[in-house]
């Protein structure tokens, strides 16, 4: 009996070794270990030994059946892992395969800059605003102390509506100093940016349609050291860090002092090249006190409150921006160009 | 404005040494007088030398060029090939030598011509970037030299091949061989002719003649033929050309530089003026703000006139301001015994270098002044002004003038005039008339030095497109205080030119007179404007050196600064020379207010947000459209919407009116995408559209437009942005509707779109028609929906709702009804029908055709059932759908498959 157990131990050890899947492990386990199966078949012959031998040989049996079915389930392991493997194997990709396309559609580069700005000043406690494009000439040129006959005003620059020149398309963003001193409560702090109209011809850097943004700022002890610092700030978020400024006088009839503001060339370091026309400066926007007349004229007293206000132009910033060529492009709306950014 | 900063000098110390062209631009355009760009003029000309012809003689190789040496005021003579013929042993001529620079980047180098070496070229006026206007005597006129003759038709010559001196060309013309040629003056030459049976001597004003020439020679006139005296054609003479080498008339020696001779050792700066600051535009003007920049002396001039020409203007003419609106001041004298000439080398050179034209002494002046004082002045021909008197008075009806450009102008009534007793002779502040243009033998001028109203100049001069160095000084408008001293200026450079002789006394009509502005210097205003802390002396200073004059505290502003009226004005010209860059940076308000977006602004942002995660690109497009666009989108005739904003000087027709629908615009965009063969595209737009208001202005509400083309593109695509877009702001009940009369859309295929009663808007496919007047062949699709219904139903904050926690059931049912019941009504009829258990409704088939009557279809829905408290039961199941069921019966007569 010890034979058999020894050579059953041999063969059902090799067997189990040797098998390759779960299904066939679970066949030997049956042949083995079942009701019926060859161990049971040799433990039957128990009853035949001595009431001495048959401890030792429970014993012998009870190792044998353990050892079975240790010896299937490490092979039940063994073979769950090569299954694995092999799953895996099969289910490898070519990962350099291009990805499923999913759209997504894109923001006006020109509007990226715009909503970059209006970001910039509301962190700082601005409000936007918003007004009429078909605007009174009052508001577009008078209020800002721009006097009739003033060049601005004639049919060859500006559209109008009326034969008295009363009803025009605004020309510039700055009506919307008035409408704000006229309606809102002091101090004021806001951007107001839009669509303004000149009769210029399409070409590369004209359009008769584009976009301004227009800003003011009008409370009690507002100077143009503030005006400057401000606007500093602006440039920096915009330009980065450490971007170099310079102010210059200039003239604009609605600011006293008015003044232009350059930046430092970021390409030559103020050195002069092609892309500063070899100035070394670049210029970027105009701004100024608001003008007392005009303070006045729209109610507020200029002997207590003062301001300061600026405007630039927002294709040019684009265009700077994304090294845009031609002002065309902006308007064409080629999907070609707009899924670039 | 052009500066010649060898002008400058005149006025300011401010050498180039000391000052070179960048740190001087930058430091006048700190202080306000910003600078465009500066040239160094002797950059683009360099070893241009005076030579003297030494020797000359005909090449060996050809048969029109010349051999020359000349002395270039070097050791050796060099030796140079030249194509012209217009050239004479001892003239002095302009010789670009080896490693020459001309004008226009052109180089030269030495090199040999046919095989014959050739050291450099000779310069024509054109190849030093001057014209004869720069030097008159410049100009050559050529001899027809037989030699040179090419006939049209080689077979009927006019000029036999083998004529020979003393044969007849034709009447009195002969031909005659040129023995000998010599300088007998300024530009004539004594010719001995061989005139076959003898010689004769002549003087011809012809520069291409030379030794062993043939001639055509008029026995009868004693003169050798031009090309025009034989009626010959340039191309039958094809070198007897008048062009040919700068002879040089000019005090200077071999070896002398041509650009120094041409004033070109010169550097300009040109400036941007801004328009409140026509005082700049005159190199006095420049010179006061440079002197303050650079803290320099100004040493103005003061001219002094002679006179004693006899006479007294007064006694000889009469001026009358008959507009004294627009003629503030008239001063005029006379000069007598006029010289026309040209003007000396440094007139015109500052003038070329001002980018000036010089022309003749009298005129030359005229710009000279206006140059250096500001004031445009005119000179009249005196004899061609009738009755000796000035009218300055607006044209009558019918007037017409022909100016010195040449061109008859219809004047209007609006148009200031300078008129002679009877006729407009000059068109105010313009230009002058041709009828009393200063001519060669003018002999009495009369000098205009005037102020005119701005405005009015630059209306004129915009009517007859003719804007002038005048009418743009003008147009700034001009202090009137400034017409006398300009005035006298001229009459002392006629002195000093010799041009004439000064007649005693002066006219000066100046009605109303000068009254000077005052403003109070108030230091402590000043500082808080800048946010500054500039001692009052500094400001006193600064004032001063600007020629301010200071009462006390009382600023009398000079009279060329009529831009000054105001403390804030003061505070500039303090700012600009205490430096725009000293003020301090630092924030000296407080900040006091909040600042953010509006919700209108937010909502804006997400509607943005939403559809660029859907794909779709945004564009910008123009407000104003054609009208004819409206037909193009089959907008019908009688539509309100037709009634645009009309702008009445448009640029054309294409942007002549505001926009009442944003449909055309993105189908113009579609349309150029289309043709720019994009395979697909996705768009959208928040833009306005402006709606004519009683008052005269605009209602402009905002319209988010969509619009797509492409494969993937269909009605349902479309809708499904629409439902997600208008989902993600409003959480109203959503409700679409079939719209068969947008004459826009495909009747079949649009539908308006609702939320809750709130009208939202319109979408669809574009009518096949409107698609065919873009060209477009494909399936266009386009939504208009009003930004503004969209935020006014916008919903509330969300407000969060139990997750379910128990399983959801599906059934499946179909129903048979008339084929033209819509789809999302019986939707929205299960919704409401069905009890609470049910929580969507969805349909996933529609079939009509085999085993389904005629006009009939089978709907499929697919009803998603769940109860909050348990897990939902058959029964509750069952009696949802036989709800749904019954519902579907009662409402559209539809029955269970």
């Amino acid at each position: 009996m010890e034979e058999l157990m020894q050579s059953l131990r041999e063969s059902s050890i090799k067997a189990i070794l040797e098998c390759e899947s779960a299904e066939l492990l679970e066949q030997l386990r049956v042949k083995y270990l079942g009701k019926k199966g060859e161990l049971t078949v040799i433990l039957r012959q128990m009853g035949k030994l001595s009431a001495e031998e048959r401890p030792a040989m429970g014993q012998l049996a009870n190792k044998l059946r353990a050892d079975i079915e240790g010896a299937i389930d490490k092979r039940k392991t063994e073979i769950s892992a090569l299954m694995m493997e092999k799953k895996l194997e099969d289910e490898a990709l070519d990962v350099t395969m291009p990805g499923q396309k999913s759209v997504l559609g894109h923001k006006h580069p020109m509007y990226n800059v715009l909503d970059q700005i209006k970001d910039i000043f509301i962190g700082m406690g601005f409000e936007i605003v918003e007004g009429p494009e078909v605007e009174l000439a009052d508001y577009n040129f008078s209020k800002l102390n721009i006097e009739e006959g003033h060049p601005s005003r004639e049919w060859t620059d500006t559209f109008y509506f009326t034969p008295d020149s009363s009803v025009l398309l605004r020309t510039q963003t700055s009506p919307m100093q008035i409408h704000a001193m006229e309606t809102r409560e002091l101090p004021i702090r806001i951007i107001a940016p839009g669509r303004v109209y000149r009769k210029d011809e399409v070409d590369a850097t004209h359009s008769p349609m584009f976009h301004q943004i227009e800003g003011m700022v009008i409370d009690k002890g507002v100077t143009m050291s503030d005006l400057k610092a401000t606007l500093n700030l602006v440039v920096e978020k915009i330009y980065g860090k450490g971007t170099v400024t310079r102010f210059r006088p200039h003239h604009f009839p609605f600011t006293e002092p008015s003044c232009e503001m350059d930046i430092q060339c970021h390409k030559c370091g103020g050195k002069g090249c092609p892309t500063c026309k070899g100035e070394g400066w670049i210029e970027v926007l105009g701004a100024g006190m608001v003008h007392p007349k005009v303070l006045a004229g729209c109610g507020i007293d200029p002997d207590v409150y003062s301001g300061w206000a600026f405007g630039m132009g927002l294709e040019r910033l684009a265009l700077g921006e994304y090294k845009i060529t031609d002002m065309r492009l902006i308007f064409e709306n080629d999907v070609r160009f707009l899924e670039q950014f | 404005m052009k500066l010649s900063r060898k002008w400058l000098n005149e006025f300011v110390d401010l050498s180039l040494d000391e000052y070179n062209d960048r740190d001087f631009a930058e430091a006048m355009t700190i202080s306000g007088s910003k600078v465009e760009v500066t040239e160094d003029l002797s950059e683009s000309m360099k070893n241009v030398k005076v030579g003297k012809i030494l020797t000359l003689e005909k090449h060996p190789d050809s048969d029109h060029m010349l051999v020359l040496t000349l002395d270039v005021g070097k050791d050796e003579p060099v030796q140079i090939c030249t194509g012209a013929w217009n050239v004479h042993v001892g003239d002095l001529v302009p010789a670009a030598l080896h490693k020459s620079l001309l004008p226009g980047g052109i180089k030269i180098t030495a090199g040999k011509l046919r095989g014959v070496k050739s050291e450099g070229m000779l310069c024509s006026v054109k190849e030093l970037d001057i014209t004869e206007h720069d030097y008159d005597y410049a100009s050559i006129k050529p001899a027809a030299i037989l030699g040179d003759y090419k006939a049209i038709d080689p077979e009927k010559p006019s000029i036999a091949a083998d004529i020979k001196a003393g044969d007849k060309i034709f009447g009195t013309v002969i031909a005659a061989e040129v023995k000998k040629v010599e300088n007998a003056g300024f530009k004539l030459w004594k010719c001995t002719l061989n005139v076959g049976n003898g010689s004769v001597e002549t003087v011809s004003d012809c520069q291409n003649i030379h030794e062993g020439n043939l001639v055509a020679y008029d026995t009868k006139k004693d003169n050798i033929c031009s090309l025009e005296d034989l009626h010959a054609k340039q191309e039958e003479f094809p070198h007897c050309i008048s062009d040919g080498i700068f002879v040089l008339h000019e005090n200077v020696k071999p070896g002398d530089d041509v650009a120094k001779m041409l004033g070109r050792d010169d550097h300009v700066v040109e400036y941007e003026i801004t328009p409140n600051r026509p005082d700049c535009l005159s190199v006095l003007g420049l010179a006061l703000e440079a002197a303050c920049t650079f803290n320099k002396e100004l040493k103005l001039h003061e001219p002094v006139v002679k006179g004693g020409a006899g006479g007294n203007v007064n006694d000889m003419a009469k001026v009358y301001i008959e507009s004294p609106e627009l003629c503030k001041r008239y001063s005029a004298r006379m000069v007598k015994n006029v010289k026309i000439g040209p003007s000396p080398a440094w007139m015109r050179e500052r003038l070329r270098n001002s980018g000036v034209r010089p022309i003749n002494n009298i005129v030359d002046i005229t710009n000279y002044v206006m140059l250096e004082y500001g004031q445009p002045m005119h000179a009249f021909d005196f004899s061609c002004v009738d009755g000796g008197e000035i009218h300055v008075r607006c044209a009558r009806e019918g007037e017409v003038i022909k100016t010195l450009d040449g061109t008859e102008r219809a004047l209007s009534t609006s148009m200031l005039c300078i008129c002679d007793k009877n006729k407009p002779v000059g068109v105010a502040g313009v230009m002058g008339g041709e009828n009393s243009e200063i001519v060669g033998d003018t002999a009495m001028v009369l000098f205009e030095s005037a102020n005119f109203n701005g405005t009015s100049i630059r209306r004129t001069a915009n009517a007859l497109g003719m804007r002038t160095d005048a009418s743009s000084r003008f147009e700034k408008g001009l202090d009137a205080e400034n017409t006398m001293r300009a005035l006298q200026r001229a009459c002392e450079l006629i002195e000093l030119l010799g041009a004439g002789e000064v007649v005693d006394g002066v006219i000066d009509v100046y009605p109303e007179g000068f009254e000077r502005t005052v403003v109070k210097l108030e230091p402590d205003k000043i500082n808080a404007l800048l946010g500054t802390d500039i001692d009052e002396q500094t400001m006193r200073d600064i004032l001063l050196n600007l020629r301010f004059e200071l009462d006390g505290d009382n600023i009398l502003v000079p009279s060329w600064r009529s831009d000054v009226e105001h403390y804030s004005d003061i505070a500039e010209e303090v700012a600009r020379f205490y430096g725009y860059n000293e003020i301090p940076t630092r924030f000296t308000g407080a900040i006091s207010t909040c600042g953010g977006f509006t919700p209108v602004q937010s909502c804006e942002r997400r509607v943005g947000e939403i559809c660029r995660s859907m794909g779709l690109d945004e564009i910008i497009t123009y407000s104003f459209i054609s009208p004819s666009y409206y037909d193009n989108i089959r907008m019908p005739e009688d539509s309100p919407l037709r009634d645009s904003l009309r702008i009445l000087n448009p640029l054309g027709e294409d942007t002549s009116i505001m926009r009442t629908t944003v449909l055309p615009s993105m189908l113009e965009i579609l349309t150029r995408n289309y043709n720019f063969r994009n395979k697909s595209a996705a768009l959208y737009e928040i833009g306005k559209i402006y709606l004519k208001r009683p008052d005269g202005l605009a209602d402009e509400p905002k319209i988010v437009s969509i619009g797509a083309y492409g494969p993937d593109m269909n009605f349902y695509v479309l809708k499904g942005w629409v439902e997600e877009l208008i989902g993600g702001i409003d959480n109203g009940r959503l409700h679409f509707e079939a719209e068969k009369e947008n004459p826009s859309y495909h009747p079949g295929r649009c539908a308006k779109v609702w939320v809750n009663d709130q009208y939202i808007g319109v979408l669809g496919q574009i009518h096949p028609e409107v698609a065919k007047n873009y060209g477009v062949d494909a399936e266009l699709y386009c939504a208009e929906l009003s930004f503004d219904a969209m935020f006014a139903v916008k919903g509330c904050v969300p407000v969060y709702k139990p997750l379910p926690r128990f399983p959801s059931v599906t059934r499946d049912i179909a129903v048979v009804c008339d084929r033209d019941v819509p789809a999302g009504d019986m939707i929205e009829c299960i919704m409401e029908n069905s009890g609470c258990y049910l929580k969507d409704c969805s349909v996933f088939d529609v079939y009509t055709g085999h085993h389904v009557a005629e006009g009939k279809k089978s709907v499929a829905f697919s009803l998603t059932m769940r109860a909050d408290d348990q897990t939902l039961t058959d029964e509750h199941a069952e009696e949802t759908v036989k709800k749904a069921l019954k519902a579907l019966k009662e409402n559209f007569n539809a029955e269970i498959r």
